[in-house]
């Protein structure tokens, strides 16, 4: 991805966001700005707070001090603001979260009706065509027990796609997938960035960081650590504990 | 290597002493030593039991009707006893020759009952069927005139406007809430009616509003049934007993998920409201709390307000059971893992709708078998108001036919019946359990 694809406008400001578990500091003032269309890759060590830092960006968790803005709509504890942010930021999860109790053309109908007031119809033909999009829509009518955890996660992506968000939360996507399957759930997530959506992914997927990532955020202990994009990042990384965490990934 | 013609490519079985009917005994009563005792004592047992039952309940029984002395001079059971008080037993007091009334008033609730089983029928259009139902219910057993009031019109108008207020896209959700408070108003007005304005009229004395809300009670019109009146005094029997359990588990259920959630909320008050309820009920027997209901819930009430028996014990019924029921349906919220809520808050549910279309059809899946463990508790406990007077099915066993005189000896075969209708109902209540199991079994084996 080139520069020039990237948006000017801003559509996540996080300002000194601070976050505890009870004493525990997990993100320690925080200040990032993704513009519109970009795709940032985030990594660390387990334990680093890259997960709580876009879980706060949906609000699955709370920032205790400093000021996140999404789309123009700052995360309070007002309900309104958080559902309204919500209906526009996706989420992939590690474990994919389907609702098991639903087929998976119920997983993907079921928000644009009852959260877009979308006709029924209407939500199906999408639902199928965001299936047919991550190349799985022969198992519209089976339960997500019956699908591999490839096919699941797919089917994660295309059940936030049907709410048209403007930006894409990944978390650890593709962690809990046999080897074999890792590929097909990330060329779905590369074929979306080339479609220019705004990314954040928090992944071990340095191949995928190198091909697709506009910025990559290295954290530790609650902090980033450094930013760069993925040709400096990879090539030439600045601090001590970005090489050291970088030799530990690539060194096998 | 297989060798053509050699032992290793003929089909073997398993010997013989594994397949069979000889296997089975084998494998499943002669296992061991243990099992071999264990097996040749049961077996001693029922030799010993079954056909001394057998006699007394069937080949030396007295099946025709027959008096009383008959069945003295017999040494079988008497069931000429049954023949003669099955009536009373199934109905009370009721007035004998209005018996027609309660059996088809049993025949209205059990087919409630059936249609609802079915789960292509879990359609929004079934509270209708319970709503008239219900209605056919109570006019048949009460029978006289149906007294139109502004109280009916205005049960009849919330009914009417809840039903409107769940119809997903006749109005914008935000207009929803107003729609439930005009529901509530309209069905607390007409369900309490005058007597609990008056009520409040005599308490805080603002004079001048009794005489208004009293208006509520006036007659509009009277619609004549052509059958006499019966009070619920007279009501008894199997139509009681089912009456209160079914009504019982019907409203107990939703006011159970309400407490079971309120319970889990984030909200302090409603938590602490919820927490203190359940635990204040699930602290005292059902007993006292129809105790309670019945003798000393009128003394607190002001002047003027009455509450019905059966309608006291039918509440008492339900508040009991809602506080069992709750912590059962909060077992199965809390085996929902964290990912199904986080992943409709992710997708912008509200908290109904993340409960409603996620949370609880799983959790509620789980926790089938508990469920209706309670609700065949409720089943038998209804047996319990026989202490506020009302005559259910154990009470007008006992105080109406075993006390008849002529047939206080045969008290065993009237025990026999009683037992074998909750038997029958309990266990179709279990088999249905099963039923629903496997049918949302099939969405959980497909999870692996």
């Amino acid at each position: 991805m080139s520069d020039k694809d990237i948006g000017t406008m801003g559509i996540i400001e996080m300002r000194g966001v601070d976050k505890w578990y009870g004493q525990f500091h997990v993100l320690k003032n925080i200040n990032l700005d993704v513009k519109s269309k970009e795709k940032i890759v985030i990594c660390g060590p387990s334990g680093s707070g890259k997960s709580t830092l876009i879980r706060c960006i949906n609000r699955l968790e709370e920032h205790q001090k400093g000021q996140i803005v999404v789309d123009g709509v700052e995360l309070t504890n007002d309900l309104k603001h958080i559902e309204q942010i919500r209906r526009e930021v996706g989420m992939v999860f590690q474990h994919f979260n389907l609702f098991p109790h639903m087929t998976v053309l119920e997983n993907l109908s079921l928000a644009p009706i009852w959260v877009r007031k979308m006709p029924k119809a209407e939500a199906e033909e999408r639902a199928m065509q965001m299936l047919n999009r991550v190349q799985i829509a022969e198992q519209a009518k089976k339960y997500p027990g019956q699908l591999s955890g490839g096919q699941q996660q797919r089917v994660a992506i295309a059940r936030s796609l049907c709410m048209n968000p403007k930006i894409m939360l990944f978390d650890e996507p593709t962690s809990a997938l046999d080897p074999e399957m890792i590929k097909e759930v990330l060329d779905v997530m590369i074929e979306l960035a080339r479609e220019g959506m705004t990314m954040l992914c928090v992944t071990h997927e340095m191949g995928f960081a190198k091909m697709v990532a506009d910025r990559v955020i290295f954290m530790d202990k609650g902090e980033i650590i450094e930013q760069n994009d993925p040709h400096n990042f990879f090539d030439n990384p600045q601090s001590d504990r970005t090489k050291l965490f970088l030799s530990q990934i690539l060194g096998h | 290597m297989a060798v053509p013609g050699s032992a290793s490519e003929v089909m073997v079985g398993p010997p013989a002493s594994q397949v069979g009917f000889l296997g089975w005994m084998r494998r499943n009563l002669f296992s061991n030593i243990w099992n071999t005792l264990l097996t040749v004592a049961c077996l001693y047992l029922l030799v010993m039991l079954v056909p001394p039952a057998f006699d007394w309940l069937i080949l030396k029984a007295v099946w025709s009707e027959a008096p009383p002395e008959t069945c003295r001079a017999a040494e079988g059971a008497c069931w000429a006893f049954i023949r003669e008080k099955h009536r009373v037993i199934l109905f009370g007091r009721y007035p004998f020759d209005e018996h027609w009334r309660p059996l088809l008033g049993i025949c209205i609730l059990l087919t409630m009952v059936m249609v609802s089983c079915f789960r292509r029928f879990w359609r929004p259009w079934i509270a209708l069927i319970w709503v008239g139902g219900l209605f056919g219910f109570f006019a048949l057993m009460w029978g006289g005139d149906i007294a139109v009031n502004y109280r009916t019109v205005a049960v009849l108008a919330g009914i009417a406007v809840l039903g409107v207020s769940f119809s997903r896209r006749a109005i914008a959700s935000n207009l929803r809430s107003l729609f439930l408070g005009i529901a509530a108003l309209l069905l607390i007005l007409g369900i309490g009616g005058g007597s609990v304005l008056r009520g409040l009229d005599s308490l805080l004395g603002f004079v001048g509003a009794g005489p208004i809300f009293a208006g509520l009670d006036g007659v509009l019109f009277s619609i004549p049934l052509g059958l006499s009146y019966v009070p619920t005094s007279l009501w008894g029997g199997l139509p009681l007993t089912l009456l209160l359990s079914i009504v019982g588990i019907v409203v107990a259920f939703p006011v159970a998920i309400l407490l079971a959630l309120g319970r889990r909320s984030n909200m302090p008050l409603i938590r602490t409201v919820c927490i203190a309820y359940i635990e204040l009920i699930r602290g005292v027997p059902l007993i006292s709390l129809l105790f309670v209901a019945s003798f000393l819930l009128p003394l607190f009430l002001p002047r003027g307000v009455e509450i019905n028996d059966l309608a006291r014990a039918q509440v008492a019924i339900i508040l009991f059971s809602a506080a069992y029921l709750a912590e059962v349906i909060r077992g199965g919220l809390q085996a929902i893992p964290r990912g199904q809520f986080e992943a409709a808050d992710a997708l912008g549910l509200g908290y109904w709708q993340k409960m409603g279309k996620i949370v609880l059809p799983q959790a509620i899946t789980i926790v089938i078998p508990p469920i209706v463990n309670t609700f065949i508790g409720l089943f038998k406990d209804t047996s319990l108001v026989s202490i506020v007077s009302l005559t259910d099915l154990l009470l007008a066993t006992k105080d109406i036919a075993i006390a008849d005189v002529n047939w206080r000896s045969f008290y065993a075969e009237g025990y026999i019946f009683v037992a074998l209708i909750y038997f029958v109902f309990c266990f179709f209540m279990s088999k249905y359990s099963q039923y629903l199991e496997t049918q949302f079994e099939t969405g959980r084996r497909r999870r692996r």
